[in-house]
């Protein structure tokens, strides 16, 4: 929908056709600009604002669309665990206004919401209010803060990931996109709790998701098998935000391989498919979404 | 073969590997009714009759061996190759491993007033920097089942708390857990640890998590990769040995 000024939004530009690019890494650039392993992402959005708009401003440089918000763990379960629950809403505030900030005109910002890494009763101690709950506020916050869209990502069990959608939607009216992680074994892609390709696309439309998809967990050529299976199910926008391969170690660093070029090979297929919207994850750099929107605009 | 429980027997038919289908079949076979529907009510993760079976067979004069091996623990292997073949997941597994949990709770005293020896004893936690856990929990749980005495010392474990935890229990193996990969580097820390304070040679390591493989694994110097809950089952199974021959010779 266009905003007030007039400007297309992300929903008026891929029903005009367009393929839009999202962002590379967020942990790996923290990582690389004083993030401590183990360390909160989200109080840096506190305490190292400058570090975060930087980072915004890097991606869209490159020529990112749309930018994440640094808010991954934002959910009240996470940021209880650095004694950080009661910030909730002034962390995921300006995690949106920090990324707005850096946006230039026709830019847009989405709002990450990941995993609490709860399980929802039975199974677990979670109930469906306490993530219902969590995850309207993460929305209101990133609402008020400026963003465009929530992004629910990385996501495992589809009953958590339907709350979050259903709680975006129904709390504030950004554009809702949502992604499941799938690990190849030995009958084929599912989720760690069991979820396939086509259940997570009928799953996350039926609640109410405006763009699905997948990210993490697999380098570009088994995105690639992933989203062909997404693609075959629905006539829906999907999103694809890929790993630079997956991680490998040498002396202690930890290291993503997959080349800009040879990333962006593949993600030309992607934009064929058609994947509408195109990204990294975990390892992908600014040269990464460089040469994704070179290879694929053209 | 004779599985003669019907629901047993079609779970049975899950498992296609010849050399595992005869294991368990030997297993299985000449075991009780109760004990197999026992296993049966396991693998389907119903905790409640699990519970009242267990009690009715001690009842009926079997030995809390006999619930262990013929009844719980049939189950779980069945529980353990479907995870593993991908036709049960995460959810499915923490269910048995809850019917699991109720069964021990009746046999776990005798065992132990019985004096019976675990099948080792394991030091179970997530790096240092790590908060993460259900990987953990997974393979704490299959390990409980598995006849092991686990200690967790939870999330955010530092080369010291594994240091004490393993003094303090005696313990013959430690499991250490990452699913970040910026906190992966700490389970080599961790290792050179033992390594700097002279006691690698008193514990065998296996370490797991999403993103650690078996050349990282090997890289770091740890004795093995647990690539699943089910596989660090058998890798644990294997340090023990290993290091019981290992202070034997």
């Amino acid at each position: 929908m266009a905003d007030k000024n007039g400007t297309p939004g992300i929903l008026d530009r891929l029903a005009a056709g367009e393929t839009l690019f999202f962002d590379g890494a967020t942990g790996t650039y923290l990582q690389n600009h004083g993030l401590e392993p183990g360390g909160s992402p989200e109080l840096m959005n506190a305490d190292n604002p400058d570090v975060i708009r930087q980072m915004a401003a890097h991606y869209f440089d490159a020529g990112s669309d749309i930018v994440l918000t640094n808010s991954f763990g934002g959910n009240r379960f996470m940021l209880e665990r650095y004694g950080a629950g009661d910030r909730l809403f002034e962390l995921n505030k300006l995690a949106a206004e920090h990324a707005r900030a850096a946006a230039p005109e026709g830019k847009y910002v989405a709002g990450s919401i990941g995993p609490t890494g709860e399980f929802i009763e039975p199974l677990g101690t979670a109930t469906e209010d306490e993530l219902y709950e969590t995850f309207s506020e993460m929305s209101r916050a990133f609402d008020a803060g400026g963003a465009d869209a929530v992004m629910i990502e990385t996501q495992l069990a589809l009953d958590e990931a339907s709350i979050a959608v259903r709680a975006a939607k129904e709390t504030t009216d950004l554009v809702v996109m949502s992604t499941m992680v799938f690990d190849k074994g030995p009958r084929g892609y599912f989720t760690m709790m069991g979820v396939t390709p086509e259940q997570a696309v009928e799953g996350l439309q039926e609640a109410g998701s405006d763009i699905v998809g997948t990210n993490c967990g697999n380098g570009i050529e088994r995105m690639v098998e992933i989203a062909a299976r997404m693609r075959a199910v629905t006539d829906k926008y999907l999103v694809v935000q890929s790993n630079a391969g997956l991680p490998v170690i040498k002396n202690g660093e930890t290291l993503y391989l997959e080349s800009p070029e040879f990333m962006a090979k593949h993600y030309k297929e992607l934009a064929e498919l058609p994947i509408n919207i195109l990204g990294g994850c975990c390892g992908t750099t600014a040269d990464h979404i460089r040469e994704l929107v070179k290879s694929v605009r053209g | 073969m004779s599985i003669t429980h019907e629901g047993l027997a079609q779970e049975f038919e899950y498992v296609t590997s010849p050399g595992e289908r005869k294991h368990i079949s030997e297993n299985i076979d000449g075991t009780a009714p109760i004990m197999q529907e026992m296993a049966y009510e396991l693998i389907v993760g119903n905790n409640v009759d699990v519970d009242r079976l267990t009690s009715e067979a001690l009842a009926e004069g079997f030995t809390a061996n006999q619930v262990l091996d013929d009844g719980l623990l049939n189950g779980m292997a069945i529980v353990g190759v479907k995870f593993r073949d991908n036709l049960i997941f995460v959810p499915e597994v923490l269910v048995a491993a809850r019917a699991m949990k109720a069964g021990m709770a009746h046999i776990e005293p005798i065992l132990s007033a019985s004096g019976a020896e675990p099948a080792g004893t394991v030091i179970m936690g997530t790096v240092k920097g790590d908060l993460h856990d259900i990987g953990k929990n997974l393979c704490i749980m299959m390990l409980r089942g598995a006849g092991f005495t686990v200690h967790d010392i939870g999330v955010d474990s530092s080369p010291e708390d594994f240091i004490d935890a393993v003094e303090e229990h005696e313990a013959e193996v430690i499991g250490m857990s990452a699913l970040l990969t910026t906190t992966m580097p700490n389970m080599g820390r961790t290792i050179a640890t033992f390594e700097d304070m002279g006691l690698r040679d008193e514990v065998r390591i296996m370490v797991g998590g999403a993103p650690v493989t078996q050349d990282f694994a090997d890289e770091m110097g740890a004795d093995a990769y647990g690539e699943n809950a089910v596989d660090a089952v058998d890798k644990a199974s294997e340090l023990v040995q290993l290091l019981a021959e290992l202070k034997s010779s």
